[in-house]
């Protein structure tokens, strides 16, 4: 095993340069040519999601610092598709972090900064990797959430994010204690390895380890019951960065679960595998249900993200009890393209939030939608796209992340009637497609409450319009992200 | 004939492709011209699926235009259309009605014209999608898109309680949908990977298997139908959508669920049909003889319509589950005739609409005397509505009502209880609206149908007459294939050795 692996960090180091860069630059330069630092992390974005997107086909699996990181396929397209999250975010939080003294080299230094905690995550193959990775992204969004100094609720936000991701880390810091505790190394295929060969000192270490990490990912996922954050932190933190906690750290979350339960403990699957389950569908049912009461829309999506992302877990728990690596890289490589079209829908949602918000007025309740369809009919069916998606009505990508979820879920054939639960899973769906559809009713049947005019400027429009392409492109033609994902899973899973 | 020509392809895009052109080029400013595109898109739409009926060969029971792309590789699921004698005629019936839906809100909508049209011709070619799908997961996307633009036509156009009708049907169709998907996921895991139709159809399936999967396609497809008692949101949609919106989602919409139980539930679960004939007869004739009765004491014409509308969907399902080719062909031959009677219904009450703005029985009373022409034209749809014979409703009445005495006395003769019932809430809504003394002024000054609508009305009326004197090319294009269908329900799917 190699001890630097240069090309296998290249993203990586790509962007801890830039970001560095920007920290050291932005000082200097001065208020109004702010858009120098803004481009250099567009450009730095860019250049990372190429150097992603170059390793996208490799066939191998790369190690680098002596297998603390790996470089394997799932990764890169994980990376790839948070790179290009956070450079959608850095855009649509343009003209709303302009017009609140938010514009600052702070907010691309700590995106990037989180960016870099994001990839590190899925890339982290050992236990202090994985913990260096989280409280890099973590750190990095307390600050940004609390990036409006001035903002009671944004404080409140910071407090309340930072104290129970605290404890989140501490959970999952005490289980990897446990873990080492039990089988000697840091390592996740070390570990797996000494548990396949029982060489395991204490046996119900490991279950209580294997306990506090589904706490702590839990945490980090936003399921139910850890979800308190969630609602709060959406609701308080600045819209833009609301956005960007709900799109790549969820795929952060997703990596860790998959590196932590399947790469390293696939043999305590008979516990884990219940605990998602039972997690997955206490999810559903909070979020969702939870969700029908909230007037406002970053509540009302911080609740659905709860709800979305016990769907998602469906998925991820029935990849082990199929039993084949076939079925479980459909199952993982669902879970993936279902994280990822959520990003892709709640990104439009965010984005759309963003473009009503003005000096003085945050766009924010769901009332704030109102008429949108009269006053600028492109964005508001983008907003519909998104909410669709996430209600998972075709022709959008959000049905083909509930689809392939599902057909993951009905291949289990444990002894858990998987049946029923996905009629509950489709029943608390249904739910979720009523507060959704409510939102495309305030934008398509209810008269404008306001005629302020609002204008994008030219970059949000391009991204906007693009990221509403997506969602229906997607939700015509889903086979090349579909078929990146679950090709990535299984040569991920078969090497 | 050019069989290699892809016409279903064509007869799904084109309308497609005027929505989305009207939807990002339209603007109100232009609202004539959107119009007279819309007008063109929708003709030309029509144009394009005649060459499926002329090409159609009446020998062949099995798929015919057959198109096969491979789609989303990793699903195994493929773009595959075809069209046999069960689906055949929704493919011009749906072209037709977008024809008659862009006629009728040529005046009546000023405001997001080309969104408007849009929505129609979008929806246009998503139907027939899905009258041409044959591929589970591409008939899905399909019934499911359609349920977009219909939601923005009924909440955006629609009337003053559009909102709450848009959500009820929304929500309605959503949940069977919802349940249908899993019994698709359930079917696509247990064929080992397959989306195909025809191949679910030969998979042997468990008896209580079976019935669960029949009862989740039952969930989608009776709230679509609707059967009783999941058809309070059709009364509601109606009432609120535009004229437009009742005319398409009564003339096709509501065919989605009918089509849909011949296309899955009776092939891929005929064991658990015929288990639970009896259960899907009994809701049918709740649905002929109780909504009969509710549709009687109606004071809104809108409200009525729909009620009929339901009753007579009540044939169309009694027809399925008799199981006899006569009931069966009866039941398309009605569902087709529906298509035309209830669209022209709507149609018409819509035309008074659009001059006086009620729906109300009591508001109207001798319309005949200032509108002569039209009201001769409801005449006629009224008389097909209560299925008199030489018009398209008689046929597919009289067929179901056949097969019904064949298989049971009794069923019959409930069933023909809708010959008096229909004739009772037509005929007598037609007297208290067209017939005695000027009720009001606003009747005294309403001006006869201007030439649109009374080509609209003609259109139809001709469809309706044409059918009713002549139903023979009808019946016999589906004659090979519901006479397959039958043979594959008669045949129990039930694995060997149970």
């Amino acid at each position: 095993m190699p001890k630097v692996n240069f090309l296998a960090v290249l993203p990586e180091a790509i962007l801890l340069a830039s970001a560095c860069l920007i920290l050291v630059a932005d000082p200097f330069i001065p208020e109004r040519r702010r858009n120098v630092s803004y481009s250099l992390s567009l450009t730095a974005l860019a250049a990372v999601a190429l150097s992603c997107w170059n390793l996208l086909d490799e066939q191998v699996v790369r190690y680098a610092f002596g297998g603390m990181f790996v470089t394997d396929p799932m990764a890169q397209v994980l990376k790839l598709f948070a790179c290009l999250a956070t450079g959608f975010a850095l855009v649509y939080a343009q003209s709303y972090s302009r017009g609140r003294a938010m514009w600052r080299g702070e907010l691309f230094a700590l995106a990037l900064f989180t960016l870099l905690g994001v990839m590190t995550m899925i890339s982290a193959n050992n236990l202090l990797l994985i913990y260096l990775g989280l409280e890099l992204q973590s750190l990095a969004l307390y600050a940004l959430v609390a990036l409006r100094r001035d903002e009671p609720r944004a404080g409140e936000a910071a407090m309340k994010y930072f104290v129970l991701g605290a404890l989140a880390s501490g959970f999952l810091l005490y289980g990897m204690s446990m873990l080492y505790g039990a089988t000697g190394t840091l390592d996740l295929n070390e570990i797996a390895h000494r548990i396949a060969a029982a060489q395991v000192a204490n046996d119900k270490a490991l279950v209580l380890a294997t306990v506090f990490l589904v706490a702590g990912i839990g945490f980090k996922l936003g399921a139910a019951p850890f979800h308190m954050w969630v609602p709060d932190v959406y609701h308080g933190a600045p819209t833009p960065v609301a956005l960007l906690i709900a799109s790549a750290p969820k795929m952060a979350a997703f990596a860790v679960a998959f590196r932590l339960l399947v790469e390293g403990l696939p043999h305590e699957a008979g516990h884990w595998h219940l605990m998602l389950l039972l997690l997955a569908l206490v999810s559903l049912a909070v979020g969702n249900l939870t969700a029908v009461a909230q007037t406002n829309l970053k509540r009302m999506i911080g609740y659905s993200t709860i709800g979305q992302m016990g769907f998602m877990l469906l998925a991820m728990q029935s990849g082990v009890a199929s039993g084949t690596t076939a079925s479980a890289a459909t199952a993982y490589g669902a879970a993936m393209f279902y994280v990822i079209t959520y990003a892709l829908a709640t990104l439009g949602a965010f984005g759309v939030m963003l473009l009503l918000s003005r000096q003085g007025f945050e766009a924010e309740e769901i009332s704030d939608m109102r008429g949108l369809f009269q006053r600028r009919p492109w964005y508001a069916f983008v907003m519909a796209l998104a909410m669709f998606s996430l209600a998972g009505v075709p022709p959008t990508a959000g049905f083909y992340g509930k689809l392939v979820v599902l057909q993951a879920l009905l291949a289990d054939n444990s002894s858990v009637p998987v049946v029923w639960v996905a009629v509950i899973a489709v029943l608390f769906s249904l739910v979720g497609a009523f507060y959704y559809i409510r939102v495309v009713k305030v934008m398509y049947f209810e008269a404008p409450a306001d005629d302020q005019p609002f204008d994008a400027r030219p970059d949000m429009r391009i991204a906007l319009s693009a990221n509403g392409l997506a969602i229906i492109v997607l939700g015509v033609l889903p086979q090349y992200l579909l078929g990146l994902c679950s090709s990535a899973m299984v040569r991920t899973l078969g090497g | 004939m050019n069989a290699t020509y892809p016409w279903l392809s064509t007869a799904i895009w084109v309308p497609i492709a005027f929505g989305v052109f009207l939807l990002s080029a339209g603007r109100d400013r232009s609202a004539d011209v959107v119009r007279a595109v819309a007008l063109v898109g929708s003709l030309i739409s029509m144009l394009v699926t005649l060459p499926i009926v002329t090409g159609f060969r009446l020998d062949h029971a099995g798929l015919q235009f057959e198109e096969q792309i491979a789609w989303i590789d990793s699903l195994n699921a493929n773009y595959h259309l075809g069209v046999d004698g069960l689906s055949i005629w929704f493919v011009p019936l749906t072209a037709f009605i977008t024809v008659i839906a862009v006629l009728a809100g040529w005046k009546a909508i000023r405001e997001r014209v080309a969104q408007y049209y849009a929505s129609f011709l979008i929806l246009s070619g998503l139907l027939i999608g899905v009258f041409c799908a044959v591929d589970g997961l591409l008939f899905y996307v399909f019934f499911e898109a359609t349920l977009i633009p219909m939601y923005v036509i009924i909440g955006v156009w629609g009337g003053p309680n559009r909102v709450y009708a848009a959500i009820k049907f929304f929500l309605y169709t959503l949940l069977g949908s919802f349940l249908f998907l899993v019994s698709l996921v359930f079917l696509y895991r247990s064929s080992a990977g397959s989306f195909d139709i025809f191949a679910w159809q030969r998979m042997p399936i468990g008896l209580s298997t079976q019935i669960l999967l029949f009862l989740a396609f039952f969930a989608a497809f009776a709230v679509k139908v609707p059967m009783w008692p999941v058809h309070t949101w059709l009364p509601d949609a109606h009432v609120e959508a535009p004229t437009a919106g009742s005319v398409v989602l009564a003339a096709i919409m509501l065919k989605l669920g009918a089509y849909g139980f011949l296309r899955f539930s009776l092939p891929i679960a005929p064991d658990a049909a015929h288990h639970l004939a009896g259960f899907v007869i009994a809701l049918s004739l709740i649905a002929v003889v109780y909504i009969g009765f509710v549709a009687l004491v109606q004071t809104d014409m809108k409200k009525l319509v729909a009620y009929s509308s339901i009753a007579h969907m009540g044939f169309v399902t009694l027809g399925f589950f008799i199981f006899s080719p006569i009931g069966m062909e009866g039941a398309i031959a009605q569902m087709v005739s529906h298509g035309f009677v209830s669209g022209a219904m709507f149609l018409c009450i819509g035309v008074m609409y659009d001059r006086t703005h009620s729906r109300n029985i009591a508001d109207y009373g001798g319309v005949v005397n200032t509108m002569p022409r039209f009201a001769s034209l409801m005449m006629l749809f009224a008389m097909a509505n209560c299925g008199l014979p030489a018009t398209s409703g008689f046929v597919g009445e009289f067929m179901v009502i056949l097969g019904a005495v064949q298989f049971d006395f009794w069923i019959g003769l409930a069933a023909a209880s809708t010959l008096v019932l229909g004739a009772a809430y037509s005929l007598w809504m037609y007297k208290r609206v067209i017939f005695g003394q000027v009720a009001n002024p606003v009747v005294a000054g309403l001006a006869d149908a201007d030439p649109r609508e009374l080509l609209a009305m003609g259109l139809l009326a001709d469809a309706v007459l044409a059918m009713g004197v002549y139903p023979r090319p009808l019946t016999d294009a589906m004659h090979a294939s519901v006479g397959q269908l039958l043979v594959q329900v008669s045949h129990s799917k039930l694995p060997p050795g149970l």
